[in-house]
């Protein structure tokens, strides 16, 4: 018996389990706050005197670098959630791994790109592209911290829902993907705003 | 058997979006280094951005073959962060007398 209703099969009303919804929810709250900083930046930008082009302070091959890795934790986290599905476990193990892996190569990478700022004396509090060039990012690296996490605790301790209750762990799967493609798309629209225009 | 085929066939297809933004990627760069106008140029990124974004969305987060009760979710989503980008070209219009904007 279940001990809540529709944490493994759908509500018959809505077509969705409960931690679907939840996700989205989630992520309906998580676009307000990137939007809200988005237009901040755009409010920023367009009421300064003067707006210096991405390129000439942020490093464009490094920051096209770090979008590769993440499209390829994105697919990593996809592969890992058909691999379930096909019940191949140690597959799942394998590309959730690489994820987790793929993210903290990005993590090491921004901080790479913080110090070499540090570096050069450019802080937040240098220039306003800088305070909102680091906001932004810094709490996109949050974001992905907290997918570490989540994703860390399924390869791990979590994973032993597999044996008990398979279907529910394929959920799980499937609603931290949703999460860390979320993760991925914010950045899609990060590199090109914050490196290239 | 039908579910593992159908599987793979959702795999081949994760294969080919992969493809698809890494293409995507580039092409953002290598159009970057052209000398476009600041409009044009932000134009061209944020279109590329939002295939890209699309993608991902349709794709990766199933939402292709979502049920209707999302769709009206994010209906409410970009009704609410179009208003909040609205509002910024709202802003244009209500300047204390004597803002001048310096370009």
């Amino acid at each position: 018996m279940e001990l809540m209703p529709y944490i493994v099969k759908e509500r018959p009303d809505t077509g969705l389990f409960n931690a679907k919804l939840g996700i989205w929810l989630f992520l309906s709250s998580e676009v307000m706050l990137f939007g809200a900083l988005f237009s901040a930046y755009v409010l920023l930008r367009t009421g300064a005197p003067h707006w210096p082009h991405g390129s000439s302070i942020l490093n464009v091959p490094i920051g096209a670098f770090n979008t590769v890795v993440l499209i390829a934790s994105s697919v990593t986290m996809v592969f890992s959630w058909a691999a379930l599905k096909e019940n191949k476990f140690g597959k799942f193990k394998l590309n959730l791994g690489l994820t987790i892996l793929l993210a903290f190569v990005f993590l090491i990478v921004k901080a790479i790109e913080y110090g070499a700022k540090f570096e050069h004396h450019l802080y937040p509090k240098t220039s306003t592209f800088l305070a909102i060039y680091f906001t932004l990012t810094a709490l996109h690296a949050l974001h992905v911290i907290g997918g570490i996490v989540v994703n860390g605790y399924f390869w791990g301790p979590g994973a032993r829902m597999w044996q008990a209750e398979p279907e529910r762990f394929v959920n799980r799967i499937e609603i931290a993907g949703i999460y860390w493609h979320f993760v991925d798309l914010v950045w899609i629209f990060l590199f090109p705003t914050l490196y290239l225009l | 058997m039908s579910q593992a085929h159908d599987i793979k066939q959702e795999v081949r297809k994760y294969w080919k979006v992969f493809v698809a933004l890494l293409i995507l990627t580039i092409v953002t760069v290598a159009i970057s280094y052209l000398q476009f106008g600041l409009a044009v140029a932000v134009m061209v990124a944020l279109s590329i951005a939002m295939v890209k974004g699309s993608l991902v969305a349709c794709f990766f987060m199933h939402l292709i073959s979502e049920k209707k009760a999302i769709f009206v979710l994010l209906g409410f989503v970009v009704f609410f962060f179009l208003s909040l980008m609205l509002l910024i070209y709202a802003s244009y219009f209500n300047l204390p007398q004597g803002t001048t904007y310096v370009s």
